[in-house]
């Protein structure tokens, strides 16, 4: 069984004032098949979180450790990540002029499985994948992200996460600006690749909403870059009826 | 406004030039002196290499345009009294090749014309590794469409200088695309006048400038008549130590040309260190009543968000600048119709990556 392992995981980002301590400490494990929702105020390091565990360059690990089965993760470059079966479904997923969603798709997926998909199959599942998504297949030919709605946008990161089959996929806030339409669309992708799978999600979210239509097996609240309380589903109900402010109280007066 | 040294009006040289139409010309190579950095035209040029394209040597000033045709520097002068003009007819699709080897400078005068409602595309591909001194005159006849794709595929060493002179009749329109991907110096420099009303011109270029390259186009485009429009998209990829490239675009809105739309833009991705590109676009309006004028250049670095979002999904870091290169130059090269010349382009500019 597929496990990915965080155990003390200290993150710091650049800033222009220098580097700023973000995760002070972090522990979480994800095994095959779970699904972690990660809640917390603005600024508890929810973002960051996804992004260190990506690989990208402006966050610095200053300690602990990433596991992927074993594997050291921390050592691996961007694109080894997600080839070990890693993927972020990004919160503000950018433009790349010129390069048609088709080719990005066919290149990913070749890339990932280190031989081209068989064309056939492959134009097959993209259509399958977009009409389930709700999404025209005129998508396909336009521009990765450019002149795409919010919705579309997340829409665009779900078909890549139902198409490209990672073990693991951190959601970063895809809930946030979406209608109840489009985010139960989304959620419906999330609940089919997690079936179809066995894919483990870290579901980074602020609002208890998207927990409606992904059942978390586990909620862990995040307060000032460290896990402030952990329970099961029940725990995110908690939070709709009380928020943060409890945990913001602590954390102040622990900093005090 | 009438040109106002024609003839080597002397007192013409000294007057600071106000605006771009006000450019000194003359069909006399003697009229032009050795070009030097203070001259616009010559300001950011790489006059080192361009030399042998200056020397006048046997050449009179005793040809005269029969057309608008009005040089405006030495190399344009020479290339006229040079050449014997080739005459073509666009009508449909024409393919024109230019070659330059060996040492002797090679001038080339080229007259394209589109008649009344043709629609056609002329391709002037330029190979070798010599010297070209070239001007092209279009005429773009009412109600023409006409896509002029001018192909730079020089073999190292090459040096080029062109200016093409364009006039677009009443509801006639011009695509013109500038490919720059071979030469040691090269300069292609498109004067477009939007004469007629309702004309119309989409201006393309793109240059893919290596170590040692020096790619420069000087962009004029001169909005005449009424309700006329206008579109510039240049773009540059600079590659390897002191890879060079020089963008200038003028767009000049006459008195009479109400109701223009016009934008102009420069992009350039640099793409290693050590690489410099001049771009400077200019705008004049010499109406109130236009319905739009814009410009916009930008140089930068490789964007890091996009590579780590290529990355992210398990695209290798070397594949994933190609796929952001090719993007970026992609909207140039869509602009071709001819979906052949498109692949060969693409091909080519992935060989310029892998260099």
């Amino acid at each position: 069984m597929s496990t990915l392992e965080i155990q003390d995981l200290r993150v710091s980002v650049a800033t222009d004032q220098g580097p700023k301590e973000i995760l002070k400490g972090l522990d979480l494990v994800v095994r095959e098949g779970e699904t972690h929702a990660i809640m917390g105020p603005n600024g508890a390091g929810k973002s960051t979180l996804g992004y260190a565990l990506a690989g990208h360059p402006k966050y610095s690990v200053d300690g602990g450790s990433v596991t992927l089965d074993g594997q050291d993760v921390l050592a691996m470059s961007i694109d080894e990540r997600a080839r070990a079966g890693l993927f972020l479904a990004m919160q503000y997923p950018v433009e790349i002029p010129g390069v048609k969603v088709a080719d990005f798709l066919r290149t990913a997926k070749t890339s990932l499985s280190g031989e081209a998909p068989p064309i056939r199959a492959w134009i097959k599942d993209v259509r399958g994948a977009m009409e389930h998504l709700r999404m025209d297949r005129s998508f396909a030919e336009r521009n990765v992200n450019e002149g795409f709605s919010g919705g579309e946008k997340k829409r665009h990161e779900i078909l890549q996460l139902e198409l490209l089959k990672p073990r693991f996929a951190i959601l970063d806030e895809t809930d946030s600006g979406l209608d109840v339409d489009a985010l139960k669309v989304v959620s419906e992708g999330v609940n089919r690749a997690r079936e179809a799978t066995g894919l483990g999600v870290v579901l980074i979210t602020h609002y208890t909403r998207i927990l409606r239509y992904i059942r978390p097996d586990f909620v862990h609240v995040l307060v000032d870059g460290r896990v402030a309380e952990e329970g099961g589903p029940e725990l995110a109900d908690r939070l709709e009826e009380e928020g943060y402010d409890r945990f913001l109280a602590a954390a102040a007066e622990e900093n005090a | 406004m009438e040109p106002h040294s024609h003839g080597g009006d002397a007192a013409g040289w000294i007057t600071p030039v106000q605006t771009r139409d006000e450019r000194p010309w003359s069909y006399d190579p003697a009229d032009f002196g050795a070009p030097v950095r203070t001259d616009p035209a010559w300001r950011y040029s790489d006059l080192d290499r361009l030399a042998p394209l200056f020397d006048a040597s046997g050449v009179t000033g005793a040809t005269v345009a029969d057309g608008d045709f009005r040089p405006e520097d030495l190399v344009s002068a020479i290339a006229l009294q040079r050449a014997v003009p080739r005459r073509l007819v666009a009508d449909g699709r024409l393919d024109v090749e230019v070659r330059a080897d060996g040492d002797a400078v090679r001038a080339e005068h080229l007259v394209i014309e589109a008649p009344e409602q043709a629609v056609a595309t002329v391709v002037i591909e330029h190979a070798g590794a010599g010297a070209l001194a070239e001007n092209v005159e279009i005429l773009v006849r009412p109600g023409a469409e006409l896509t002029l794709v001018t192909l730079q595929l020089w073999d190292d060493g090459a040096v080029h200088s062109a200016s093409h002179q364009a006039v677009v009749q009443r509801g006639a329109t011009l695509k013109h695309v500038v490919v720059t991907l071979g030469g040691a110096a090269v300069r292609v420099n498109p004067s477009i006048r939007l004469e007629g009303d309702g004309a119309q011109a989409q201006l393309l270029g793109l240059a893919f400038a290596d170590a040692g390259q020096h790619f420069e186009s000087q962009v004029f485009l001169h909005h005449v008549g009424r309700h006329t429009r206008g579109n510039v998209t240049y773009k540059g990829a600079l590659q390897g130590a002191s890879a060079r490239t020089v963008w200038i675009g003028d767009v000049l809105i006459g008195p009479d040309a109400t109701g223009t739309d016009t934008y102009e833009q420069n992009r350039n991705l640099v793409l290693t260190e050590g690489a410099r590109a001049d771009s400077i676009p200019n705008l004049e309006i010499e109406t109130g009543e236009i319905e739009g004028a814009g410009h916009a250049s930008a140089t930068g670095r490789f964007d890091d968000e996009q590579l780590f979002y290529l990355r992210a999904r398990g695209i290798p870091e070397a594949e994933a600048r190609r796929l952001v290169v090719l993007g970026f130059l992609a909207e140039v090269i869509q602009q071709i119709p001819d979906a052949a010349l498109q692949e060969r382009l693409t091909a080519a500019v992935e060989r310029e990556l892998g260099r």
